[in-house]
């Protein structure tokens, strides 16, 4: 057998190998959809697709869930998940918009305007700032960040409006978004940099040749055409962090509360959860058949929403192909 | 109309180098000009405040008993002990993940490369498998572990995982756990190996066909010795996605304090592989507030650690990727980001 292997393989062999490898590959991941809707299939055949709604408390829904015995009544598997749903969004929606102006502005200095030994600099910071890992992110903002805005940014005003409904700790919305952001702005970076590189240096060169200045030609010229991988970058990093668990568990204080628009500034400092943090946050509960069906099927909704938000990705940036910009 | 007259007769004191002041400018432009360094700076600072707080608190609470000594139950700070576990099991985590995804990362991307463009079935499988590539780099890694757990409960897996109390499948194990980190490290060997080789001059292919070697013989011989840095950063960027996570280890490893290898009768290996035990990412998960043991100084320490590990894994893929690597585009200098 080992001698069959050293000796030199013919042609149609290695690639039949390599074929099977990388078809495994695929299979992995076929696999991996399957196991994940077989598991949070309960939940869908007591609640069809009413569980992304809202109505009760999620927390009660949670608890029964939790508590159920070893073979759980259908009433267990009662669920409306609209809560945490919504925190997804709203964490998500609000660190994209705030990351988003921040990656497009540096990703023209890094490429357009940087002077050349700071645009080294800039691609290493990019770099390391995409590297730090997320608990290290959540460790910086449950020790710093949120002690910080519950001691110095909130107001005994505005603790004392929500006496009796959630404390406010600083731990909340603003912590998350803020860290959130600056978590996803690196890709963002890099995605429109990438775009921005393979702009023709010909089309900035007739823009410098009609005689305008370097930043109109970036406004009249590259943004143009690189709108679409603008719009792919802010796709593909919401898809980066619809799934971030760690860090939100650690800084959004963990409860489930929806925060309401109407408290004003308030608003900014509730707590909240997210789909991916009450997976990390109940993933001791799994043992429960209820709550691991719940798990599950938060974990199908991420997994689904990842997916169609990289196809979207995708889609935005085939029109950069026509005119040969590469993305 | 005199101050346009008058205009020629400025411009030549007024151009210094390229031709135009920013005096001249609109407003608009100067102040896009102003947000553009602006951001940059923004960035530059987020990142040295990141990196010199923690080395400070780092350095502060940091002790050569802290590294070796290993964890313990206890009440008081000074009895639970140090995380030299949680970094054996980092390291371990590590060593499994790259050895399952290195062989296959790297034989997809030759198949897909030297194999996978010859007729349409192949263009279409070449596409089927990028795409699926794609998906695990895009899916979230609490997913990915829940997806491990969900496997190694199977009972088909079962003698992979640590025994529960009352003989069930917990499926929390380093096999389990490494096996899950290899779909996370998988992506960015794939795209650097594959980027590499594509990278690689087909007349370097055809000389090689010319003097009789079989295309097995050409890809061992010739391709993978000339993307030996690509595989290098690749490897590099991988270790560095599976040293940095956390939800996988939180979930499937157990999160006990100590290695805690399984009862077994055969290798002894096969028990270590089987039982649970913790990394440096959940060790500073649980020393923070968020966590249950609470120790915030073990945790700046343990973050210390991981994030000088972080950044000179991130200083070697610089070194091999100006050295060698074929890389292509502005994303193969930020590589591994997306």
């Amino acid at each position: 057998m080992l001698n069959r292997l050293r000796n030199p393989w013919p042609d149609h062999r290695a690639e039949r190998t390599l074929g099977a490898v990388a078809l495994f590959a695929c299979l992995c991941v076929l696999a991996m959809i399957v196991l994940v809707a077989q598991r949070a299939w309960p939940i869908f055949a007591h609640n069809g697709l009413s569980w992304l709604g809202s109505g009760g408390s999620l927390k009660a829904q949670i608890e029964t869930m939790l508590n159920a015995p070893g073979n759980p009544p259908a009433s267990a598997y009662h669920l409306r998940a609209w809560p945490i749903i919504y925190g997804t969004l709203l964490i998500t929606g609000l660190a994209v918009l705030l990351a988003l102006p921040l990656a497009l502005l540096s990703s023209i200095f890094i490429v357009e305007l940087a002077p050349v030994p700071m645009r080294r600099t800039m691609v290493r910071v990019v770099r390391v700032l995409a590297s730090v890992p997320s608990v290290v992110w959540g460790l910086i903002g449950i020790l710093v960040l949120v002690p910080f805005i519950g001691n110095h940014v909130i107001s005994p005003s505005q603790r004392a409006s929500m006496e009796g409904t959630v404390q406010l700790t600083g731990a909340g919305l603003a912590p998350a978004v803020l860290v959130l952001a600056l978590m996803i702005t690196p890709i963002m970076v890099a995605l429109i940099c990438d775009a921005l590189v393979a702009v023709p240096a010909a089309w900035r060169e007739g823009a410098a040749a009609l005689g305008v200045n370097r930043v109109r030609a970036i406004r009249a010229v590259t943004l143009r055409a690189v709108r679409p991988a603008i719009v792919a970058a802010a796709v593909l990093a919401t898809a980066r962090a619809l799934g971030e668990a760690i860090m939100i568990s650690m800084v959004s204080g963990s409860i489930f509360f929806a925060p309401r628009p109407g408290d004003g500034a308030t608003f900014f400092f509730e707590p909240l959860r997210s789909l991916a943090s009450t997976i990390v946050d109940y993933h001791e509960g799994i043992s429960a058949p209820a709550l691991s069906a719940a798990l599950y099927a938060f974990a199908l909704l991420l997994l689904f929403s990842a997916f169609v938000l990289s196809i979207g990705g995708y889609l935005i940036k085939l029109p950069l192909r026509r005119y040969q910009v590469r993305p | 109309m005199s101050t346009f007259v008058s205009q020629p007769a400025e411009r030549p004191a007024r151009s210094r180098g390229r031709g135009s002041s920013i005096r001249a400018w609109r407003w608009s432009d100067r102040l896009l000009l102003l947000a553009a360094w602006g951001a940059g700076l923004t960035l530059c600072a987020v990142v040295a405040a990141v990196v010199l707080y923690m080395a400070l608190r780092g350095i502060e609470y940091l002790s050569p008993t802290l590294l070796f000594s290993r964890p313990a139950a206890g009440l008081t700070q000074s009895q639970t002990g140090g995380f030299l576990d949680p970094l054996l099991g980092t390291l371990l985590l590590t060593a499994i993940g790259i050895a399952i995804a290195a062989p296959l990362a790297i034989c997809s991307a030759l198949w897909i490369v030297e194999y996978g463009q010859g007729g349409r079935g192949r263009q279409t499988l070449t596409r089927v498998v990028e795409s699926s590539i794609e998906i695990v780099a895009g899916t979230p890694d609490i997913v990915i572990a829940f997806v491990g757990l969900a496997l190694f409960q199977l009972h088909l897996f079962a003698w992979a995982s640590e025994v529960g109390e009352g003989g069930g499948v917990t499926g929390k194990s380093f096999l389990a756990a490494g096996t899950m980190m290899s779909l996370i490290a998988l992506p960015p060997i794939f795209v650097a190996v594959r980027d590499g080789l594509q990278g690689v001059p087909a007349h370097t292919r055809e000389a090689a066909f010319a003097l009789g070697k079989t295309r097995v013989a050409t890809i061992r011989r010739v391709l993978l010795p000339s993307v030996r840095a690509n595989i290098a950063t690749g490897v590099t960027l991988g270790v560095s996605r599976i040293i940095a996570d956390t939800a996988i280890v939180v979930v499937l490893l157990g999160d006990t304090l100590r290695i805690e290898p399984q009862a077994h009768g055969g290798l002894p290996v096969l028990g270590l592989l089987k039982g649970t035990g913790s990394s440096l990412t959940s060790f500073i998960y649980d020393n923070s507030p968020a966590g249950e043991a609470g120790a915030p100084q073990k945790a700046y320490a343990a973050a210390f650690v991981l994030l000088a590990f972080v950044l000179a894994l991130n200083l070697l893929v610089e070194r091999i990727s100006r050295a060698r690597a074929r890389s292509t585009g502005f994303v193969a200098a930020v590589e591994g980001i997306v």
